[in-house]
C-alpha cells in the first residue's frame, strides 16, 4: 500500500484542555478511513490542524510524502486536500458552476474561463458519478444535491484527499445511500476519503479502516470487517453503555393537546401548511424528516414562539397561549433545537438559567423582587436532580458541555418549583426539538431515559428528530414531515426505515 | 496573528488587565505631552493634583462627575440591553428645558405653587422629557428594525437645534442682554451645595443614589433580570418567557430619563438656566463612562469621577505648563481602548503564526 498522507505526533492544547494528543494516523491510497469519535473527542481539531486552520504545537504532517506547512489552507488545497464541511459554504443565489469556480480564478483574470471550466466540471463530475447541472441556481438544489457541489467544488480543485464532515448529518436514507455509491466510485478512481462521523452502522458500512479518537487520544484503530459496533462503542466512550430500548407505552390518555388545520407563517418550507395532529398523554410521537421541512415551525408553534395563522390549536381543551411563559404556566415542558443560541442564556449564571422560565410565578419573585433563596435553592436541586456537572451554580451557562447544558435545560423544563401544587407537578406536555443532537451516547441515552420516564408519569410527548433511529426507538407514534406538511401519525410497528426514508423524500 | 478564546481566565489576568491598560494610556499620552514639549513627570503631578490634590480641586471634579454619572447611567441600562442609546446628549438637552418650562421664572415669577410641589414635578417632567425622547427609537427599533444608533445620534441635532429655537424664542431671558439663554429657575427649586464656598451640589447625592438604585434592580428585580438576558440573548430571553418588547421600552425610558435628569440636575446644581453650552458633550462621554466601568452602575461612579478628575485636572495643568487641555480627551480615549482590549485579552489570547 501507499501511503498518501501521514500525521505524526499531533498535539493541540488550548490552556489546559488537551484537545489532540500525539495522534499520529496513515491514509492509504484508494480507502475510506472512518474517524469515529464523540464531540469533543477531537475530530474537528485533528482536521482543521490538516486544513490550517490551528497550528498544531507538536508534530507534522506529510501528503504525497511532502511536508505540509502549518497554518495555511492554501496549501492543504495545493497539496490536494479537500474539504467538505458538515454546513455547506454555497451561495444560494450563483449557479452550480459559478459555486465551483469561486475562488479558482486569479482577480485579475480580465474574463472568466468558463467554456473550459464547464468542460472540466462536466467531465469531473461524469468520472466521479456525481451529475450536475451546471446552470441551475444552488438555492434550487436539494441538500442532497448541494452536497453533491460541495464535493464538486474539491474535486475541481483537484483534490486527491477528501475530507468528508459528517456528511450524512443533513441526508435522507436514500440520499445516504447515493452518497456511499459515490464514495465507493471516488475510491475506485483513486481517491482516498477521510470520514468524519460518530453514527456506527454507516461507518461499519462504508469505511475500510476505522480510527477511533477519545479525548483527543487515538485510541483504537481497526479494520471494518473485524470489529463490531459494540466494540466500536466501547472504544468511543470507554466503558459499557446501555443503549435505549424500545418501551411499549403503559396507559395512553386523553388527547392534551389537538392541531386542527394548522398554518403559520414563514418562509419556503419552514411553516406548518395545513397541519392536523392529536397529541395525547402518555405517548410519545415522533416527527421525523429532513430539517428544513417545517419542523422548526412545529416546534415553536407549541413552544409559544410563533402564532398560527390558520386553524386551531387547543392544549387541554383551551386555545393555546401565545406566550412562553403563559404556555409554561399551563405545564408545557419544552426543550429547544439549538441548546446555545435559545436554550440558554449564555453569559448569564447557570442558576438563573434554570430558573428563567419560571422566574415569574410567586416561587421565585415577589412584586418584581426576585427571591434568590428560593430560587437558588431550586437550581440546586436541578443540578442533583438531573446531574448538570460543572463549574458550579454561579457560573455563566456558556461554560457547561452540551451534554450538561442540555440536562440543564430538561431539568429547568421538567422539574417544577418544590412549593407547586399537586396537579402541577409534572408537565402536561412535553415539546422536544433533536434533544440529542450533538451529545455523546451517555447523554443520549440520559436523555432519551427521561422522555420515557416523563411519558410513563402521563405526559404527552412530542418529539422532533432527524436521527431515524431515536424516532424509531422512541416513538410510540411516527409521523413524517415534508414541505411543511405532516404526515399522519401511524404506529411505529407499521413504518419500515424505507417507508419513512420515501416519505422524507415527499413521495 | 489570531484570537484564540481561552477556556479560563486566570486571576492574576483580571488584575493584571486594568495596571496594564493605565499603564499603557500613561505610556501613549506621555509621548504627546514629550511632542508638545513639556517634561512627562510635571505635566502628570500638575494634572494630578489638578484634579484631585486639594479640597478645592475634589470639590471641582465632583461637580463635573455628576452629570457624568447621570449619562453613564444612562448608557449603562441602554447598552447592557443592547439598545444602543447615542443619544444621551439631546436627552440631556430636552431634560434641561422640561425643568426651566416647568420651574422657570416665566414672566418674571413663573408657576406660583409651593417648591415642594413644583420641585418634584419638575424633576419628573425632565424625566419624562428624555424618557420619551428615546421611546421612539426604541419602538422603532424592535417593530420595524430600524437601527436605533442612527435614530438617536440624529434626533441629538433636532433636538440641539429646537433648544436653540426656544432659547431665542418663548424661552428667551428677556434680562440677558440678547445672549440666548432661557429663564432661569426659581431660586428655591435650586439644589443646594454640599460644602460651603464650592460648586459641589446635592446632585451630587442624586446621582450616587440613582447608581445604587440601578446596581438593586440589575442584581434583585425580574426586570433586572430581563434586562440582562435581553441584552445577552435575545432570542434565548423570549424563549424563557421573557417579554422582550416590553423590556426594551422599559429600558428606553429609564435610560431617557437618567439623561433628562442629568440636565435638569446640571439647572438646579449649577447654571439655574439653560443655555446651548452647557453641556460639553456630556451625553457622549456617558457612553465612555459606561464602557470603562464594564456596564456595571457601581463601576459607573468611579470611572465618572475619573473622568472628571482628568478634564478638571487638565484645565490647571494647562493654565501653568501649556500643554492643550485635549490632552484630557487622549487619555480618557486611550483608557477606553485600553480597557477595551485589555478585557479581550483575558477572555482571548493572541496567537502568532
Amino acid at each position: 500500500m501507499n501511503t498518501v498522507l501521514s500525521l505524526r505526533g499531533i498535539t493541540k492544547r488550548f490552556g489546559a484542555l488537551v484537545a489532540n494528543d500525539a495522534v499520529s494516523l496513515d491514509l492509504q491510497a484508494g480507502e475510506v478511513l472512518a474517524l469515529l469519535g464523540e464531540n469533543g473527542a477531537g475530530k474537528s481539531t485533528l482536521m482543521s490542524i490538516l486544513f490550517g486552520h490551528y497550528v498544531a504545537d507538536e508534530g507534522r504532517i506529510e501528503v504525497f510524502g511532502r511536508p505540509l506547512p502549518p497554518g495555511n489552507p492554501k496549501a492543504a488545497l495545493a497539496a490536494g486536500v479537500g474539504m467538505v464541511h458538515q454546513h455547506f459554504t454555497l451561495a444560494d443565489n450563483l449557479s452550480v458552476l459559478d459555486n465551483v469556480l469561486m475562488g479558482t480564478e486569479p482577480l485579475w483574470q480580465p474574463f472568466s474561463r468558463r467554456s473550459a471550466a464547464r468542460a472540466k466540471l462536466l467531465d469531473v463530475a461524469q468520472r466521479f458519478g456525481l451529475p450536475v447541472q451546471p446552470d441551475a441556481k444552488v438555492g434550487s438544489l436539494s441538500v442532497g444535491e448541494r452536497q453533491r457541489v460541495e464535493i464538486l467544488k474539491a474535486l475541481y480543485r483537484d483534490a486527491r484527499i477528501l475530507i468528508l464532515d459528517e456528511p450524512t448529518a443533513v441526508l435522507t436514507p436514500q440520499e445516504s445511500e447515493a452518497l456511499f455509491d459515490t464514495l465507493t466510485q471516488m475510491v475506485a478512481q483513486g481517491l482516498s476519503i477521510i470520514f468524519i462521523s460518530h453514527k456506527l452502522p454507516e461507518v461499519l458500512r462504508v469505511s475500510h479502516r476505522i480510527a477511533v479518537l477519545r479525548g483527543g487520544r487515538l485510541v483504537a484503530e481497526a479494520r471494518a470487517d473485524h470489529t463490531t459496533q459494540a466494540q466500536l462503542a466501547l472504544w468511543m466512550v470507554g466503558h459499557a453503555i446501555e443503549r435505549t430500548v424500545r418501551q411499549p407505552p403503559r396507559q395512553i390518555g386523553d388527547a392534551v393537546c389537538v392541531l386542527d388545520h394548522v398554518r403559520t407563517a414563514g418562509s419556503g418550507h419552514d411553516r406548518l401548511q395545513d397541519v392536523s395532529l392529536a397529541l395525547r398523554a402518555g405517548e410519545i410521537v415522533a416527527v421525523a424528516g429532513v430539517s428544513g421541512n417545517g419542523q422548526v415551525a412545529l416546534a415553536e408553534l407549541l413552544s409559544g414562539t410563533r402564532r398560527a395563522i390558520a386553524g386551531t390549536v387547543r392544549l387541554m381543551g383551551r386555545e393555546l397561549p401565545p406566550s412562553p411563559a403563559r404556555l409554561v404556566q399551563r405545564g408545557v415542558a419544552r426543550i429547544p433545537e439549538d441548546r446555545h443560541a435559545v436554550g440558554v442564556v449564555g453569559d448569564l449564571p447557570v442558576w438563573e438559567n434554570a430558573v428563567s422560565e419560571r422566574l415569574r410565578s410567586r416561587a421565585f419573585s415577589r412584586w418584581l423582587w426576585v427571591r434568590r433563596g428560593a430560587a437558588k435553592a431550586h437550581a440546586r436541586s436541578v443540578e442533583k436532580a438531573y446531574d448538570v456537572r460543572g463549574a458550579g451554580l454561579d457560573a455563566p451557562a456558556r461554560a457547561l458541555s452540551g451534554g450538561n447544558m442540555q440536562k440543564l435545560i430538561l431539568g429547568r423544563a421538567l422539574m417544577a418549583p418544590a412549593s407547586a401544587s399537586a396537579n402541577k407537578r409534572t408537565p402536561r406536555l412535553i415539546v422536544a426539538h433533536q434533544p440529542t443532537w450533538g451529545l455523546d451516547i451517555g447523554a443520549v441515552a440520559y436523555v432519551q431515559q427521561q422522555l420515557i420516564a416523563a411519558r410513563d408519569a402521563g405526559a404527552a410527548v412530542l418529539l422532533i428528530s432527524d436521527d431515524l433511529d431515536e424516532v424509531l426507538t422512541l416513538g410510540d407514534r411516527v409521523a413524517v414531515m415534508h414541505g411543511g406538511e405532516l404526515g399522519e401519525a401511524r404506529p411505529a410497528a407499521a413504518w419500515t426505515r424505507e417507508a419513512i426514508g420515501l416519505a422524507m423524500a415527499g413521495s | 496573528m489570531r484570537l484564540e478564546r481561552r477556556h479560563r481566565t486566570s486571576r492574576a489576568a483580571l488584575v493584571l488587565a486594568p495596571v496594564g491598560a493605565v499603564a499603557f494610556t500613561l505610556l501613549v499620552s506621555a509621548l504627546l505631552v514629550l511632542w508638545a514639549g513639556a517634561p512627562v513627570g510635571r505635566t502628570y503631578a500638575l494634572l494630578l493634583q489638578g484634579g484631585f490634590g486639594s479640597v478645592f480641586a475634589w470639590s471641582e471634579t465632583l461637580t463635573r462627575a455628576i452629570p457624568l454619572i447621570l449619562t453613564g447611567l444612562a448608557a449603562t441600562v441602554a447598552f447592557k440591553a443592547r439598545l444602543f442609546n447615542i443619544g444621551a446628549e439631546g436627552q440631556l438637552y430636552a431634560g434641561a428645558l422640561a425643568a426651566v418650562a416647568v420651574g422657570g421664572m416665566h414672566g418674571g415669577t413663573g408657576f406660583d405653587l409651593p417648591p415642594w410641589l413644583l420641585f418634584p414635578l419638575m424633576m419628573a417632567a425632565a424625566a419624562l422629557a428624555g424618557a420619551l425622547l428615546l421611546l421612539g427609537p426604541a419602538l422603532m427599533k424592535s417593530r420595524l428594525g430600524v437601527d436605533e444608533v442612527v435614530t438617536t445620534l440624529l434626533i441629538n441635532f433636532i433636538v440641539l437645534l429646537g433648544v436653540s429655537a426656544m432659547l431665542d424664542g418663548p424661552m428667551k431671558d428677556p434680562s440677558a442682554m440678547g445672549w440666548p439663554q432661557s429663564v432661569s429657575l426659581q431660586s428655591e427649586l435650586e439644589l443646594s451645595k454640599l460644602i460651603a464656598q464650592t460648586r459641589v451640589h446635592t446632585g451630587l447625592l442624586w446621582a450616587a443614589g440613582l447608581a445604587v438604585g440601578v446596581w438593586l434592580l440589575f442584581k434583585y428585580t425580574v426586570i433586572g433580570f430581563d434586562i440582562r438576558a435581553v441584552g445577552a440573548n435575545a432570542r434565548a430571553a423570549a424563549f424563557a418567557g421573557v417579554p422582550v418588547t416590553r423590556t426594551v421600552v422599559c429600558v428606553a425610558l429609564l435610560s431617557g430619563a437618567l439623561a433628562g435628569l442629568a440636565g435638569a440636575i446640571e439647572v438646579a446644581g449649577r447654571t439655574s438656566y439653560v443655555t446651548l453650552d452647557m453641556s460639553p458633550g456630556y451625553g457622549y462621554s456617558g457612553i465612555v463612562i459606561a464602557m470603562l466601568a464594564g456596564l456595571h452602575p457601581l463601576g459607573v461612579l468611579a470611572a465618572g469621577v475619573f473622568v472628571a478628575g482628568v478634564l478638571v485636572g487638565a484645565d490647571t495643568m494647562s493654565r501653568a505648563i501649556g500643554v492643550p487641555t485635549y490632552i484630557a480627551d487622549v487619555i480618557v480615549a486611550a483608557s477606553l481602548i485600553a480597557v477595551l482590549v485589555a478585557t479581550l485579552l483575558t477572555q482571548y489570547r493572541v496567537r502568532l503564526k
